[in-house]
């Protein structure tokens, strides 16, 4: 079970915003994409969940075609994404979020199951089930989106920058529970992010784009030392 | 005073049919964001479905699950074979905000010439399943009958249907989720394709319940060119825009608010407003709340 991608290209109309990248992301592991606004992370976990069309290459999980796929039969093979900004519907209440994720699994019971390890996980949000998701802090709707992507049961969780716009006290409580899924639970997680280094402290393996072409991989640790990457994106 | 509970009567028995009208509308502004301008000429289409039913069994009870289950299934029809496509070929440019709208008009010419097709251009007669003779005290005669006893009775049985299903629902959750955002409503797993379908075909039944009863309501008689479906059309838009065009709720409010004031200006101003007064309300409503009367903007915050 891993997530393999090979020679994948996208195509924003004329513009081509992914291009030739390849990386594999083993289970169990968590994988941070870094890269500077426009390197194409955005692009990428779109295409991979099913949002956007690629024009070139594969991707599979689980010997599964994700290219080719629409997103609702993707969450179905196990592949959870948490789009950009806070991913929640603001009109309904927390619990019609958390719902929603499970709703098209037929067993409820394991569903109700779902929900109660997730508000376990985000005890907050147990407490606001009944609240619209508009009235939830910045905080608790990156929680939200993320438990409501919990709820579809994913072994394969695609995270786009949930530090965004969150306080730093926030950000580190988010990137533990984030680590905490991949070695507790045993979640396979890619996450995309601005915070590199927040990211890539969290992280096993790290990956770096830049303009639509994969610039350095390696282990999150060796990133972390690599005096190009730093300069580049760590900032010192 | 007995006047002005006249005008109540009407007021409300108006109001319902127009909820119901507003509802088909606002079920298909949420599901494909499409203003349907044809929704008079489905409902007028699944009217005659009624009719029929009407003629072949002699019951209103039988014609009128008819009626709605033709019209959710024109509707249906419609929107997947020809709102998926029409979208799918207009995607960009200006052209893609206006032209299902454009092509809901010509819909509605079509949908009109289909019927003059099968059941030729003249009269034809739906009867109520009860009298539409009012109630009387002493020697009064109330603007309330059996009939419009029961037009209530129906759209507020179909009304609390309609909310059980949206609010309490698997069905109702993915509606709701796929109209205010299909991205996460797919990525959750949603069929949303299916859910639009869906959304149609609900707003084609509400549509025919409207068309049946406004037609009984009425004298009985309608043809292709009947001014009453025209009528229906404005008044379930023009409710649904003062209900805000987001909620069922709304809808609801919108037409009762419609039905009201339209009913006391032509009782206490001048009954030669029947046609004006409408439009006027739609206008002074989009002056000074633009949102609708219970429309919220919706606080989305960063």
């Amino acid at each position: 079970m891993t997530l393999t991608v090979n020679e994948l290209t996208i195509h924003h109309g004329a513009i081509c915003a992914i291009s030739d990248v390849s990386f594999t992301v083993p289970k169990g592991q968590l994988t941070a994409v870094i890269g500077a606004n426009g390197a194409g992370k955005t692009t990428l976990l779109r295409t991979l969940s099913g949002l956007n069309k690629s024009t070139h290459g594969t991707a599979t999980w689980n010997e599964h075609n994700l290219l080719h796929s629409k997103p609702e039969t993707i969450v179905r093979h196990g592949v959870s994404h948490v789009s950009e900004g806070k991913a929640v519907i603001p009109e309904l209440s927390v619990v019609e979020n958390l719902e929603l994720g499970a709703i098209w699994r037929k067993n409820k019971k394991e569903a109700a199951e779902s929900k109660a390890a997730v508000t376990d996980i985000f005890p907050r949000l147990g407490e606001r089930l009944n609240q619209r998701a508009d009235t939830l802090s910045g905080g608790e709707r990156q929680m939200l989106a993320i438990g409501r992507a919990l709820m579809s049961k994913p072994e394969l969780l695609l995270l786009d920058e949930p530090s965004l716009g969150l306080a730093p006290l926030v950000v580190e409580q988010i990137f533990q529970t984030i680590r905490d899924l991949t070695t507790t639970m045993g979640l396979t997680v890619v996450l995309v992010e601005q915070n590199a280094m927040g990211a890539l402290k969290i992280a096993d393996q790290g990956i770096v784009l830049n303009l639509g072409k994969v610039a350095v991989t390696g282990t999150a640790q060796s990133l972390i030392a690599d005096p190009q990457v730093r300069a580049a994106y760590l900032g010192y | 005073m007995f006047q002005l509970l006249n005008t109540i009567l009407i007021g409300i028995t108006a109001g319902a049919i127009y909820s119901l009208m507003a509802t088909a509308i606002v079920l298909v502004w949420r599901s494909t964001r499409v203003i349907n301008f044809a929704q008079a000429g489905m409902a007028l289409l699944s009217t005659y479905f009624g009719y029929e039913a009407m003629v072949h069994f002699n019951s209103f009870w039988i014609a009128l699950p008819v009626a709605m289950v033709g019209g959710a299934a024109v509707a249906a029809l419609i929107e997947l074979v020809f709102m998926r496509l029409l979208v799918k070929r207009s995607s960009t440019g200006p052209i893609a905000a206006v032209a299902p709208i454009i092509a809901t008009l010509g819909l509605l010419g079509l949908i009109k010439g289909l019927i003059s097709t099968f059941w030729g251009g003249a009269d034809v007669r739906l009867v109520g399943p009860v009298t539409n003779i009012g109630y009387s005290i002493g020697d009064k005669t109330l603007a309330f009958s059996p009939l419009k006893l029961l037009t209530l009775c129906t759209v507020v049985v179909l009304m609390l249907l309609l909310t059980v299903l949206f609010q309490k629902s698997n069905i109702g959750l993915s509606l709701r989720a796929s109209a205010y955002s299909p991205e996460i409503a797919r990525l959750s797993g949603v069929k949303v394709d299916f859910v639009r379908t869906l959304g149609w075909s609900l707003a084609g039944a509400s549509g025919a319940v409207a068309g049946m009863f406004q037609t009984v309501n009425g004298n009985g008689a309608f043809s292709p060119e009947s001014i009453e479906f025209s009528l229906l059309l404005i008044s379930g838009f023009i409710a649904a825009i003062i209900g805000g065009l987001e909620s069922l709720i709304g809808a609801v409010i919108g037409g009762l608010v419609l039905g009201l004031v339209v009913s006391f200006v032509l009782m206490y101003i001048s009954s030669s407003l029947f046609f004006i007064a409408p439009f006027l309300i739609l206008l002074i409503i989009l002056f000074i709340r633009p949102q609708g009367i219970i429309g919220v903007k919706a606080a989305r915050r960063g």
